[in-house]
């Protein structure tokens, strides 16, 4: 057993499982967003914002928001302890890979809620 | 034919080189990779160093980077990898180099050690032996048959980048010989000794563990198989 904090369950299964419904999730929204502009060939700004004014559209992207902050911290928090280790970089990686981790949940935690905002805004 | 060498001695070297050897391959004959290195050290170097034992694919002594591919060199005919004339010999990769092609195991030893590679089984011992039906023996095809090499282990990228926290597909195809044993009652302990990020989770799939294999196993499967496991229990 390998103990680490910084993952996003602190277990494997849980995280692999995590990566694989979300990668779901965002898939559905993609295609169905696709779909939609494919289908409106004369898409204008009434039903752009029509669509993302319907709550079920709303609960949708959000969905997909939290599936794209859970995927990409579980993805960035695998490249930091692949490379960001002192096998790599030597005495300093903890302190690199901490910055890094950082850094990076707190860009994905403010595209979460700026997009919230965006979203009920409209 | 053009042999390159990897060489290092740790003792007179400040770095490691690639040294080139001109071996003339006997008419007629389909050499393995361990022959020709036979015939250098012979020959032309006798301080070239490398390990071997049983020079049939049995020992696992001789896993060594062969043209870019890690293969075992006692069983590998040097028509099938030699390109334009040239053999490219270097050392397991990702494993200190103690010298040469010889290389320091003891990080895929301790993987290995810790998914505890034996029956554990805590019933009182039956007066002649445990029975497992012809079944049950079937399931441990293709995983008892490891000799521990390392060959898969050192293609791995997630085995270079953690090797002491990814337990890598050597240990895994062992650690799942075990889970898949009728006669091992450790199963759930041996299960939650797993489920942690790094020990099965880092196997990303790209199975360089299956192509590289010198006994033909199927680490990648395994690991899924192990995948499943925990995923029934946790779910």
């Amino acid at each position: 057993m390998v103990t680490n904090i910084t993952s996003l369950g602190r277990n494997g299964l849980y995280d692999w499982l995590l990566q694989r419904v979300s990668a779901v999730v965002l898939l559905a929204w993609l295609l169905f967003v696709g779909g939609f502009v494919a289908t409106h060939g004369d898409l204008n700004f009434n039903q752009w914002q029509g669509l993302f004014a319907q709550t079920w559209m709303r609960v949708f992207t959000l969905a997909a928001l939290l599936s794209l902050f859970v995927h990409a911290w579980v993805g960035m928090w695998t490249v930091a302890t692949d490379y960001l280790t002192p096998l790599a970089l030597g005495g300093a990686a903890t302190w690199v890979r901490l910055g890094f981790q950082l850094i990076s949940f707190a860009v994905l935690i403010t595209y979460v809620v700026w997009a919230v905002q965006i979203l009920w805004g409209i | 034919m053009l042999v390159s060498i990897y060489r290092y001695n740790p003792e007179t070297d400040t770095a490691p080189r690639m040294q080139d050897y001109q071996v003339d391959l006997p008419e007629g004959k389909d050499l393995m990779v361990l022959d020709v290195l036979q015939l250098v050290k012979d020959q032309q170097d006798v301080t070239l160093s490398y390990r071997r034992s049983c020079r049939e694919g049995v020992c696992g002594s001789d896993g060594m980077n062969i043209n870019g591919v890690n293969g075992l060199a006692c069983i590998t005919h040097v028509s099938s990898v030699v390109k334009n004339g040239k053999l490219v010999l270097r050392p397991l990769p990702g494993l200190p180099v103690i010298r040469d092609l010889v290389v320091d195991m003891s990080a895929f030893y301790a993987q290995y050690e810790r998914v505890k590679p034996y029956l554990q089984n805590d019933e009182p011992p039956p007066a002649i032996e445990r029975l497992q039906s012809p079944e049950d023996r079937a399931k441990l095809d293709g995983l008892y048959e490891c000799i521990l090499c390392a060959c898969c282990s050192t293609s791995c990228p997630s085995f270079w980048w953690n090797p002491d926290k990814f337990v890598g597909p050597a240990g895994l195809l062992q650690a799942y010989r075990f889970l898949a044993d009728s006669r091992d009652t450790h199963t759930q302990q041996r299960l939650s000794d797993l489920e942690d990020p790094f020990s099965v989770f880092r196997c990303r799939g790209i199975m360089n563990c299956v192509s590289v294999c010198p006994k033909h196993l199927n680490p990648t499967r395994a690991i899924g198989h192990i995948r499943d496991m925990l995923l029934e229990r946790g779910v």
